[in-house]
């Protein structure tokens, strides 16, 4: 798997981190607050999800006063996108394996 | 000799009703009791597949290996989930380990065709025989792909 799929997929991996990514598609920027209220955990969880998210490029932030605002990066998802249609590759391939093998085997 | 039509082949990803699934099919001129060994002799699903050590028992762990790649082990981690024989098999197919990793399923069919056998691989992101029990999951990933679908749409 790509390094960078992989970083994306880990981070969306999580059914909460999912859920704030796509509150966040949905929603367009939100605050700390506002997410940790949809996503019904504590705020220093929030947070946790929020750096994974950050690291995988997922999100980006600013701070306006004492608040900080997230907002989604979809464009982040390209290599996702790229390595399921990498998969599709993968299978036609073993596919093409086995035709190979049938033809060797005995009947 | 080769004994696939290209017309017979098809793969996609389906997106319909938010669902996410691969789809790989083919139709082989050979019948299904070959293809069933090929799927589940572990020593012939090492030739097409990856070396492994599986066998055909539900609830079995396995494992697939391959030449590892950056950032992956190349390790595949499964468990027997369905085997029906010459009709159904499916496993797990878990990339990353079973924490922060990729949980998939693969369901393969078996149909009888003329002059051979359809097969079909499915990889999905559940457990086609615990729908139920895994509907949670199931809604996530698979609501999470058609909005990824959505969002990857307007981009463009």
């Amino acid at each position: 798997m790509p390094a960078v799929a992989d970083v994306v997929f880990r981070a969306l991996a999580d059914p909460t981190r999912r859920a704030i990514f796509e509150e966040l598609t949905r929603q367009g920027e939100q605050t700390v607050h506002a997410l940790t209220r949809y996503a019904g955990v504590s705020q220093p969880a929030v947070s946790k999800h929020l750096t994974v998210l950050k690291r995988a490029k997922l999100v980006r932030h600013r701070r306006a006063g004492r608040e900080t605002h997230y907002r989604a990066r979809p464009d982040a998802l390209a290599p996702m996108v790229d390595w399921l249609r990498d998969y599709g590759t993968f299978w036609r391939d073993r596919f093409d394996q086995l035709e190979a093998l049938l033809e060797r085997m005995e009947p | 000799m080769s004994t696939a039509e290209g017309s017979n082949s098809a793969e996609g990803i389906n997106t319909a009703e938010s669902t996410r699934t691969l789809v790989v099919e083919r139709v082989f001129r050979h019948p299904p009791e070959k293809l069933w060994r090929a799927l589940t002799e572990s020593p012939l699903l090492a030739q097409w597949m990856m070396n492994n050590d599986f066998e055909p028992v539900v609830g079995r762990k396995f494992q697939f290996r391959a030449e590892p790649a950056p950032n992956w082990n190349g390790v595949v981690d499964c468990e027997v989930l369905i085997v029906d024989p010459l009709q159904r098999l499916s496993y797990n197919w878990g990339v990353g380990g079973s924490e922060s990793g990729l949980q998939w399923v693969v369901l393969w069919t078996l149909t009888p065709a003329e002059g051979g056998t359809h097969v079909r691989m499915e990889q999905s992101g559940f457990r086609p025989d615990q729908q139920a029990a895994y509907q949670g999951a199931k809604y996530g990933w698979q609501k999470f792909f058609g909005t990824l679908e959505n969002v990857i749409g307007g981009l463009e």
